[in-house]
């Protein structure tokens, strides 16, 4: 049983970013990639919250709630994107959205 | 109790983060992803935060993972998506993030806070008029922003969701 310390919540939101981020360098699908993204953003906002709760300030919770607003505003334009990209293309794949490198 | 909650919640939401990760097929991924939401609203409401655990839950797992589905089910690229977990770039990627989660440790484990914050009263992170004062008075300008932002946002997707008829003749 691990106790629950401000230690503790910050390794576990590390532990979740790091987890989104082999997501985004391992994944081939774009929308899959996509979601690990959204999954950083979220292990961020528990460390947010939890430092919020051990120091006894609210800032820490109003922060998440703009993280929240942009996510939000992120994820219609990303999905946009990519919608936009597959009329094109027709993939999602990142192996084949090689247009720069050649 | 609170320990015992703390510790399933995590396993919990690791798990599913990891399954959102692994998952071959995409909408499964968009699933474990969702319940990998629950379980950090779960430890928002561990931590006191239980506006912000409800607006994580209607924000994330309401709109932006119903947002994701539908996307899946439109553009429909099921199957044929393995993952080979012996190229040089999976090794790769495996060793950044091995590494990225040793620094944050490093300097993760070393303060000494232990006990929440008694300051912090049990019904602040439920009532909204704390976080109405901060909006409106503190965090004034970043409110307006955040507005102005959700404007070009809203344009931005307007934008491209148009059909680019120029472009799509020539290509």
């Amino acid at each position: 049983m691990i106790h629950a310390g401000l230690n503790t919540y910050v390794t576990l939101s590390a532990l979740l970013f790091v987890i989104g981020f082999f997501g985004v360098l391992l994944r081939k699908n774009t929308l899959v990639i996509f979601m690990s993204l959204e999954l950083m953003l979220v292990a961020s906002t528990l460390a947010l919250v939890a430092f919020s709760r051990f120091n006894g300030t609210l800032d820490g919770n109003v922060f998440v709630f703009f993280i929240l607003t942009i996510a939000a505003a992120e994820v219609a334009v990303g999905l946009a994107i990519i919608v936009a990209l597959f009329r094109m293309r027709r993939t999602v794949q990142v192996d084949e959205l090689n247009a720069l490198k050649h | 109790m609170s320990a015992l909650l703390f510790n399933l919640f995590a396993l919990f939401t690791v798990i599913c983060a990891v399954g959102t990760v692994v998952n071959k097929n995409a909408v499964n991924a968009a699933m474990c992803f969702l319940l990998c939401l629950v379980g950090v609203a779960g430890l928002f409401v561990q931590l006191d935060a239980y506006l912000l655990a409800f607006l994580l839950l209607l924000v994330y797992a309401g709109a932006v993972v119903a947002l994701f589905l539908f996307i899946i089910m439109l553009l429909d690229v099921q199957g044929k998506q393995s993952i080979s977990f012996k190229s040089f770039s999976t090794v790769a990627a495996a060793l950044a993030a091995g590494l990225l989660l040793v620094g944050i440790c490093s300097f993760a484990t070393r303060g000494h806070l232990d006990a929440p914050n008694p300051n912090y009263g049990s019904g602040v992170g439920a009532a909204l008029k704390p976080y109405a004062y901060q909006l409106f008075t503190t965090y004034l300008l970043p409110v307006q922003v955040m507005g102005f932002l959700l404007l070009a946002a809203m344009l931005g997707v307007i934008v491209l969701s148009r059909k680019l008829d120029a472009v799509e003749g020539t290509s």
